[in-house]
């Protein structure tokens, strides 16, 4: 089961959102929403790098409360795609390694229009992370 | 009788928080866990009273509980809550299993060893080197040899 789809830049801008079956919210207590899940990633790095064992260094992954898991993936440029599901999900690092890998780069980074760091409109990419997601939820059952 | 779950991967430490997220308890459990001095840990442990929280406010449905589990590369953090809202939570390496069950036996130890002490004061550091500490590093230790 999905909950939400969020893609943030570096900066923590929101680049891309997605929900699936949410109660309804008002636009503000939405954009509140992002900014407290950037802030609460942001903070949760810096503390995963401190806590890391020696001769390991951070490299969150997911962290689950007794209704949810949160997946994150951190790419090199420091996009970081942000994926809530239910508990039942398994580890989704490669899941979310593909979305980038597959669609992100084939349908923007390689698209002449799409300019960095602003909010994604672009039709194929979206197409591309519907079916995507279709797919996943249809392989989950 | 303690509990003896199959596990690979060993404990790294153990932190407990008071009600209002300040650390009343710390042990390390291996060499590798990380190098902090004790200003570090105090933060990191409230740092992480606040994260687990507001991953509830995040919740899509509530009510929904504080972050439980987080799982990095290098260390997994199992974390429990009792019902006054001392919260224990333990790092280990990532193979690890079982450590909410780990977790519920040092609650057990609390309950025993730290509350029925009529000199303990509620959200006060809990005493190292105490009966609490012994039950506990023997509890570790045969966890540690079940790898």
């Amino acid at each position: 089961m999905l909950h939400s789809f969020h893609i943030f830049n570096r900066k923590g801008d929101l680049l891309f959102y997605k929900e699936w079956a949410r109660a309804p919210r008002s636009a503000k207590a939405m954009a509140d929403d992002h900014k407290l899940m950037f802030g609460f990633l942001f903070s949760l790095k810096q503390l995963v790098n401190k806590m890391a064992p020696r001769g390991s260094g951070g490299g969150l992954h997911a962290c689950s409360t007794s209704t949810y898991k949160l997946h994150y993936f951190e790419t090199a440029s420091g996009l970081r795609f942000v994926l809530c599901t239910g508990l039942a999900a398994g580890d989704l690092r490669e899941t979310l390694r593909r979305l980038y890998a597959d669609i992100y780069v084939e349908t923007l980074t390689k698209n002449p229009l799409h300019r960095l760091d602003e909010p994604i409109t672009c039709k194929s990419f979206e197409q591309a992370v519907d079916a995507f997601f279709a797919s996943l939820q249809q392989g989950q059952g | 009788m303690a509990y003896r779950p199959a596990r690979e991967g060993n404990l790294l430490s153990l932190y407990i928080n008071n009600r209002a997220g300040g650390l009343i308890f710390h042990r390390d459990f291996s060499p590798n866990a990380a190098k902090l001095d004790t200003n570090e840990q105090m933060q990191l442990a409230s740092t992480f009273s606040g994260l687990a929280l507001i991953m509830g406010q995040l919740a899509p449905s509530r009510p929904s509980s504080g972050m439980q589990l987080l799982e990095a590369d290098g260390f997994l953090l199992q974390s429990f809550d009792s019902p006054t809202g001392i919260k224990f939570f333990l790092t280990a390496e990532p193979d690890a299993k079982g450590l909410d069950l780990v977790l519920r036996e040092v609650y057990t130890y609390y309950a025993d060893y730290v509350l029925k002490n009529p000199f303990y004061e509620m959200d006060m550091p809990i005493q190292k080197g105490g009966k609490f500490c012994q039950k506990l590093d023997r509890m570790v230790a045969q966890v540690q040899d079940r790898r």
